[in-house]
């Protein structure tokens, strides 16, 4: 106990790192995430395919290779980048899949009522998207894609393992320095992450009970 | 909704050739991002005063042929993912329906410890889990990276079994109970087997994603398929292979995984 309590600074440092790759990656990837979930629903045929692709694949990569691409081998190619940048980058070409596909399953949720109708009223397909269909899929989407960024936070620990120095690296930096206390030092990187995951987790339940469209 | 058709009328001559026209500007496009990655991969490379080969040539490539390299890929590498992803994935099951069971038991002695349980390791990183037990219980790699995996797995395929059993007509209990099952009887013979086969396709998928974090194995030092071609083959190799190497990891894994993936796709049709 007393080693959590004296490396505090070292924790918080950590944690602030951590935070930064969840933030970073996070908005990356709802901003990448979002482009593909739109050329998924979307009209033009060739989008909707690499759109397809690019999910399928992305979501049946291993996080560690990705990683391992951004930090290791991209600079072998000759694209050096900061390790931190390097993460960020990996974390949010991994995640943007998974944020698609909340954002798809709330659209997909939305009864085809809702679009018929919408339609029969002469709406196009933006206003019927903007006005009707997004409005209910979003409040569908929040509760997965509170999840995705809940996965997100406990990947942000994989980039630990590439060079860049966050919660999971000072736990493990620490536990080798204090052989007599491990316990007690990852009990401590435990509780840092779960002060993220465990509101979070609140939150999405909350959410899904006091937002969800009653019909 | 069933479809993307709804959203938008069926497209007429100009609508349809205006989407033929993007479409074709998208391939066009996606093309050249592929053939300018191809050239600017394949082009030699100035280092440090030498020049090396591109990453398509020859001499960067013909490990291929060594049937040594693929033994040692297969057989240290496959092997070794698919021996702790497949005993893993076994405790996470098993783990799964006890904590399933437990969490919905009808006693709060049982309910809550295993509530708070659940939420523990499904907030932790699995990583961290992984060291956590490497150090503190010095079972070796192995058990470290099964263990982990078995846990946190095994604690969110409890959640998605006891969403199953929730979902579950009110009906079916109260009817086993009526024909005077005790309460287990009817959670182990009526409930569970609706509530797992219903849940089927969410535990497979849970299932690849466990197959996917034995990659995790890499950073504690468990010899599965990522540590053996980009720990031990680059380094007995040499770094001109690196590229190569992470190409075919990745291929292997996509092998694996997307044939996992269509099984669970399989499943979700034909439950």
């Amino acid at each position: 106990m007393d080693v959590v309590i004296g490396q505090l600074p070292r924790y918080l440092e950590g944690f602030g790192t951590t935070l930064l790759l969840l933030g970073a990656a996070g908005l990356a990837a709802l901003a990448a995430g979002t482009v593909l979930a739109a050329m998924r629903i979307g009209p033009i045929a060739a989008l909707r395919a690499v759109s397809g692709a690019y999910t399928e694949l992305a979501r049946n990569t291993p996080l560690t290779l990705v990683l391992m691409f951004c930090a290791i081998v991209l600079p072998y190619l000759g694209i050096r980048l900061p390790y931190l940048l390097a993460a960020i980058v990996a974390l949010a070409l991994y995640t943007s899949p998974f944020v698609a596909e909340a954002l798809r399953a709330g659209v997909n949720g939305v009864p085809v009522g809702q679009a018929e109708a919408a339609r029969s009223l002469g709406l196009g397909f933006t206003q019927t998207l903007t006005l009707v269909i997004l409005p209910q899929a979003f409040r569908m989407s929040v509760p997965p894609l509170v999840n995705v960024f809940i996965a997100l936070t406990k990947n942000t620990s994989v980039a630990g393992g590439f060079f860049v120095i966050e919660l999971f690296t000072v736990g493990k930096e620490l536990a080798n320095a204090n052989g007599n206390a491990v316990v007690a030092v990852l009990l401590g990187v435990a509780t840092f992450y779960l002060a993220i995951t465990v509101p979070l987790g609140l939150l999405a339940g909350w959410i899904e009970q006091s937002w969800a469209v009653r019909r | 909704m069933s479809g993307p058709a709804v959203l938008f009328d069926a497209p007429g001559p100009r609508a349809r050739a205006l989407s033929r026209a993007l479409s074709a500007v998208t391939i066009v496009l996606l093309a050249a991002g592929l053939c300018l990655a191809f050239l600017a991969l394949n082009a030699p490379k100035e280092s440090g005063g030498i020049t090396l080969p591109g990453m398509f040539d020859a001499s960067r490539w013909d490990i291929v042929w060594d049937p040594q390299l693929w033994s040692f890929v297969l057989g240290q590498g496959v092997l070794g993912t698919l021996r702790a992803a497949l005993l893993a994935a076994a405790l996470a099951v098993a783990l799964g329906v006890l904590l399933a069971l437990l969490r919905s038991a009808s006693s709060p002695w049982l309910r809550l410890p295993t509530a708070v349980l659940i939420e523990f390791f499904r907030g932790m990183p699995v990583l961290l889990m992984m060291l956590f037990i490497l150090l503190v219980f010095s079972t070796g790699q192995y058990w470290a990276v099964v263990s982990a995996l078995a846990v946190y797995n095994g604690a969110l395929i409890g959640e998605a079994l006891r969403a199953g059993l929730r979902s579950l007509p009110r009906g079916q209990r109260e009817a086993a109970l009526s024909l005077g099952m005790r309460s287990l009887q009817s959670k182990l013979l009526v409930e569970f087997p609706q509530a797992f086969r219903q849940m089927l396709p969410v535990i497979v998928a849970q299932l690849v994603v466990l197959l996917k974090d034995t990659s995790l194995g890499y950073i504690v030092g468990y010899p599965e398929l990522l540590r053996v071609t980009m720990n031990n083959l680059a380094s007995f190799y040499g770094n001109r292979y690196l590229f190569p190497l992470w190409l075919v990891t990745l291929v292997l894994y996509l092998a694996i995984n997307l044939a996992l993936s269509w099984l669970a796709r399989r499943l979700a049709r034909h439950r």
